[in-house]
């Protein structure tokens, strides 16, 4: 909040100096400032006026015709299905993530042998772009029966393990579920991290204390350590959640672009990009943002409060 | 004083190493595949190990991949170097000349961070077009400067928030106007900053798809367009595909096993926990 000018203004001349020099710090930023208006703010009332625009083709028109893009959609079977899919993906990829995110936290916070090892491991697939982990799962999720079973079912059957064989993302109706899986398996060690960063913050003095009152390991994670993390999972929620709104690529490499499996943002690609409707490209663009700010401006807002609080 | 007490039991290793298997299985696929001969592979010896240690597979798919691998590799550092310096005068403002209306241009440039991209894609395709820069690597250097923008911001504000106000006082009081306590005193000390900021920068941009697949014409396509286009055709032969997949991950998972732990910190920058 205090910063370095403050010491100065008893000066007339140091006066001019920091009035300068408050003209030269805006200066520096107005670039980024500036890129930042246009290219975020500029754009997203472009692509808004483009939402209530008849563009359809490929010359831009811009006549008014109000909500009616949006409207389109709700009636849309195909932005239906859409919907579905990305709550279904949500709820699974999130959930799964902060379950195996949080177990492999607590489990890797047991003084263990090993620690650095298995936690560089756990993270590694962060490293890596959707598409690849895509195209790899398409072959480890690979759905073809009998003597031409290959990729997970094929190890399954050779384990034994025949009742883990699955149609994949071919099932019916639950399909984009399976997607989750490779999502779960680049995302649950950057959530592993965000735990193992919040266990490390709680003081060893509350886990003693507890201890000197005769409570066991089990009761500490219950009343203490649990309740303590309670944050980190409603950030962890969030940044997850914000992504599965956006997914795109992963679905993309995994599966191609197919019906069962299609999302907002696969279908704002395809109407836009291959069919050409602007007007509607640009309703589904809108909507992911609103959904999305719904969830992020609420935790811009606390985290930079509570930030300001320090 | 009791010390903490760390379970000792042998079988917190089982589901330690489970998970391990699960986060390896992937790259297990990708190279028990890529090293295996032609005539060996074959879907029902996915699983197998290479009777003998071929690369015939990695050569293919560095034929068909190398014209791509090195369109990402020209449009990476670009763009992970100019948004570096963007967002490192960005934070220096933003966390040591704090101004009025300073308190509202931060959040609004970090919003930019979060945005579904499909939310501005129309917009700057015919951007691009309009200036020239559709199709080409310059567009999607541009690109990926601007809206990295918030991410190195953020991560460059709170590295200087971290360091002591009396640092550039005393600068001052030695005669530093604005950009000379910068080149002198913090420039210097920046360098893990950038290292964090660049690693990130440098991951992101190469693992998109997103602006890559709008921005670019196939003969610019970066690597994960030009995989994933490989993927989808029937032509190219699945062990081929592995190891395509393996070549495009192997710049970003260097950085990850060299400079893993300033990857972790850009992590946490983007949870807003610098």
């Amino acid at each position: 909040m205090i910063d370095g000018m403050i010491n100065y203004p008893k000066i007339q001349a140091g006066k001019m100096r920091i009035k300068r020099e408050t003209l030269l710090s805006v200066a520096l930023i107005t670039p980024s400032v500036l890129a930042i208006a246009i290219f975020v703010y500029g754009f997203i009332g472009w692509t808004a006026r483009v939402s209530l625009s008849k563009w359809k083709g490929l010359l831009p028109d811009y006549t008014w015709v109000g909500l009616e893009n949006f409207l389109g959609l709700f009636k849309d079977p195909r932005f239906h299905i859409d919907i579905r899919n990305t709550l279904i993906f949500t709820v699974i990829f999130v959930i799964g993530s902060l379950i195996i995110g949080l177990g492999l936290a607590i489990l890797l916070d047991q003084n263990i042998k090993g620690e650095g090892f298995f936690r560089s491991l756990y993270l590694f697939p962060m490293a890596i772009s959707f598409i690849v982990t895509g195209v790899v799962w398409r072959w480890l999720m690979n759905p073809a029966t009998g003597s031409r079973m290959s990729g997970l079912n094929l190890l399954f059957d050779a384990l034994g393990l025949d009742f883990l064989i699955s149609r994949w993302h071919t099932t019916p109706y639950w399909g984009i579920a399976f997607i989750a899986l490779p999502a779960i398996w680049q995302m649950s060690g950057y959530t592993m991290a965000l735990y193992l960063g919040g266990l490390r913050g709680i003081p060893v003095e509350l886990r003693e204390a507890a201890q000197v009152d005769g409570a066991n390991e089990v009761q500490i994670y219950q009343f203490i350590i649990l309740p303590l993390l309670r944050p980190i999972t409603l950030s962890a929620m969030i940044i997850l959640g914000h992504i599965s709104l956006k997914v795109f690529d992963l679905i993309i490499a995994v599966a191609g672009k197919q019906l069962p499996l299609d999302v907002p943002a696969i279908y704002m690609w395809q109407v836009t990009f291959d069919g050409y409707f602007f007007g509607r490209g640009a309703a589904i663009g809108i909507l992911l943002l609103l959904s999305v700010a719904v969830l992020i401006v609420p935790y811009l807002i606390y985290t930079l409060r509570s930030e300001a609080e320090l | 004083m009791i010390a903490r007490k760390g379970i000792k039991n042998w079988y917190i290793y089982i589901p330690l190493v489970m998970a391990a298997f699960f986060y390896l299985i992937p790259m297990y696929v990708m190279l028990v595949t890529g090293f295996k001969g032609f005539e060996e592979v074959s879907l029902k010896t996915m699983w197998n190990f290479p009777k003998e240690i071929r690369f015939d597979n990695f050569i293919a798919a560095y034929k068909a991949l190398a014209p791509y691998l090195w369109n990402s590799f020209n449009m990476v550092f670009p763009a992970a170097i100019i948004s570096s310096i963007l967002g490192s005068l960005n934070g220096y403002v933003l966390a040591k000349w704090k101004f009025k209306g300073s308190d509202i241009i931060f959040p609004a440039i970090l919003f930019g961070m979060f945005i579904p991209y499909q939310s501005i894609l129309i917009p700057l395709v015919e951007f691009m077009r309009d200036i020239n820069l559709y199709g080409g690597l310059p567009g999607l250097v541009l690109a990926h400067v601007i809206y990295g923008i918030p991410i190195t911001t953020l991560t460059f504000r709170n590295y200087y928030a971290t360091i002591p106000k009396e640092l550039i006082e005393a600068s001052r009081i030695d005669g530093c106007g604005l950009l000379s306590s910068y080149w002198h005193i913090l420039l210097p000390i920046s360098a893990p900053a950038f290292v964090v900021v660049i690693i990130w920068q440098f991951t992101s941009a190469w693992n998109d798809f997103l602006f890559a697949v709008v921005l670019t014409s196939p003969s610019n396509w970066p690597v994960t367009v030009a995989l994933n286009n490989m993927a989808g055709s029937q032509i190219i032969a699945w062990n081929v595909q592995m190891a395509g997949s393996f070549l495009a991950a192997l710049p970003t998972l260097l950085v990850y096993i060299f400079l893993g732990r300033y990857f972790l910190r850009g992590l946490m920058a983007g949870a807003l926990k610098g």
